[in-house]
């Protein structure tokens, strides 16, 4: 079973793609609320809020990156609640495929999904002025930081996928996880907040998640907060996984 | 072949047993299954004829009793079940935005053939859906669908395949285009399990016949065997009615297009 791991992924992989490029729409989708979002701060509200000697677009673009990432990962819940309503997950589950790469296979199409959308809303914000003087390391941690970021909202987004009851109810659980960089250093800085919410704000993943980013592209030295951000990436990821690979192996047995 | 794979029924279930939480769904199902033959799990909505078929095709775990499958215990080696199975479930588990022929393709390489695309193309042809191979399957009608889903079902060439209510929801002519693919396969000696709801089906397809009721097979065995548990036939003398769907198949056979189809219908009740 295990020695087609590999390559029953790849078929499934595949088809998956197969499915995005040919509802191209559905990548776009997801891309409309963080550009709304980036163009209504930077034109609108951008002006009022005071970010230093940072240049508003420049603040704010880590913070619509991982807000892009929350709302892709609904469509991840999406496509795998289709398969599981339609049966074809169960024929796959029946038949001589290794089991886990259905899985892996809608995991790794989360992960060229979300690239595909982030790529598209740094172009945008390269237009609406966004500069970063960051060496190709620095782009690539930036880089590495997003993957890791996906896959742990990923494998959290499999476990409505696999036990919801319907379309609404696969995809509502990413609304917390877009609301979530409000209350965080991706808008404002947290230090105009009051106690109770700046100490939120300030402990919570997204923030340290911000901030190693930020300061990635503006080539600030990143501090402890690259460490916390990745120790949070990487907490989620495992206990997400578990919980959903839980959630899988009662499905399948 | 092994000599293990070639000697005994090609299904064999014992004492099944399977409840979800408090509600008991089999209470100890007992039947075999000769290969080649067809075989209709009979049973109303809730009987558990799905839950047997799932428990065959190793998506469920029984909570008690042995169920083999071409020689094969479903609970100790579920992965040759799976090489020797095919599961074709109650919706027909197609990818809508492939196309007919990915479809196809898709299950060949997931059963790691050889040939994906040739394997495709004569099941295509074998199914009459050669000319909407390239189409998306979301622009298929249903019985185009249920022949897609069943193609799938025959990659590899499982010496076992489970038909779960295989033509629930699907129109009279639908229905037969189905039932001819049925019979073809067991024309070919694939063993066929096959649930419905439907008592002409069973009639129609079945070698055998049990009937699941309340989690237990209370019946089992051929049409003419079920036929004498009731008292003899009274002759009684009834003008014979073309039914509804005599006349609309004739109706909508008869446009040419489906001419075949047609034909076999309207002589098939009256047998």
């Amino acid at each position: 079973m295990t020695k087609h791991f590999f390559g029953d992924t790849a078929v499934l992989l595949g088809r998956s793609l197969r499915h995005i490029t040919r509802s191209v729409d559905t990548v776009v989708t997801t891309t409309i609320m963080p550009i709304a979002m980036l163009l209504l701060f930077v034109y609108v509200f951008g002006g009022a809020i005071n970010t230093g000697s940072v240049s508003y677009v420049n603040y704010l673009l880590p913070g619509i990156l991982l807000i892009t990432v929350a709302s892709g990962i609904a469509y991840t819940a999406f496509r795998l609640f289709l398969d599981m309503k339609s049966g074809i997950f169960e024929r796959f589950q029946s038949m001589p495929t290794a089991r886990s790469s259905v899985l892996w296979a809608h995991v790794l199409t989360s992960l060229v999904a979300n690239s595909i959308s982030l790529v598209v809303v740094v172009l945008v914000a390269l237009l609406m002025g966004f500069r970063s003087g960051a060496g190709v390391l620095a782009w690539l941690a930036v880089a590495g930081m997003l993957i890791l970021f996906t896959l742990a909202l990923t494998w959290i987004a499999v476990i409505p996928g696999l036990t919801a009851k319907s379309a609404d109810g696969a995809s509502a659980f990413s609304y917390p996880l877009i609301f979530l960089p409000f209350i965080s250093s991706a808008f404002v800085p947290t230090g105009t907040m009051p106690g109770p919410v700046r100490a939120f704000a300030e402990h919570q993943p997204v923030t340290s998640i911000v901030n190693a980013i930020r300061d990635l592209f503006t080539q600030q030295p990143v501090g402890t907060d690259i460490w916390i951000a990745l120790a949070w990436c990487v907490g989620i990821l495992i206990v997400a996984y578990f919980f959903a690979m839980n959630t899988y192996r009662r499905k399948i047995s | 072949m092994t000599a293990n794979e070639a000697q005994g029924p090609a299904i064999h279930v014992q004492g099944l047993e399977k409840s979800y939480k408090e509600l008991q769904v089999l209470r100890g199902v007992d039947f075999d299954v000769a290969r080649g033959s067809i075989f209709a799990l009979l049973g109303s909505n809730g009987a558990g004829k799905t839950t047997v078929v799932k428990i065959l095709s190793t998506l469920l775990k029984a909570d008690a009793g042995t169920a083999g499958v071409n020689g094969f215990d479903v609970a100790t080696q579920p992965a040759d079940v799976r090489e020797s199975i095919s599961l074709t479930g109650q919706f027909a588990a197609v990818d809508e935005i492939l196309s007919g022929r990915e479809n196809l393709v898709l299950v060949a390489r997931l059963r790691h053939l050889k040939d994906p695309g040739k394997i495709a193309d004569d099941l295509l042809e074998r199914f009459s859906l050669t000319d909407a191979g390239a189409r998306k399957v979301s622009t298929y009608s249903g019985g185009m669908r249920r022949r897609l889903d069943i193609a799938m079902s025959l990659i590899g060439n499982p010496p076992v395949i489970f038909l779960d209510e295989p033509t629930t929801g699907l129109d009279p002519q639908a229905r037969i285009e189905v039932w001819q693919a049925v019979k073809e396969l067991a024309d070919r000696g694939t063993t066929v399990l096959l649930t419905t709801q439907y008592l002409d089906e069973a009639e129609q397809l079945a070698d055998r016949i049990a009937i699941l009721h309340e989690g237990r097979i209370i019946v089992n065995g051929t049409l003419a065997e079920l036929k004498q548990l009731l008292p003899p036939a009274k002759v009684e003398y009834v003008e014979k009615q073309p039914t509804l769907e005599d006349v609309f198949l004739a109706l909508v056979g008869a446009d040419g297009k489906n001419g075949d189809t047609a034909m076999t219908a309207t002589s098939a009740p009256t047998e």
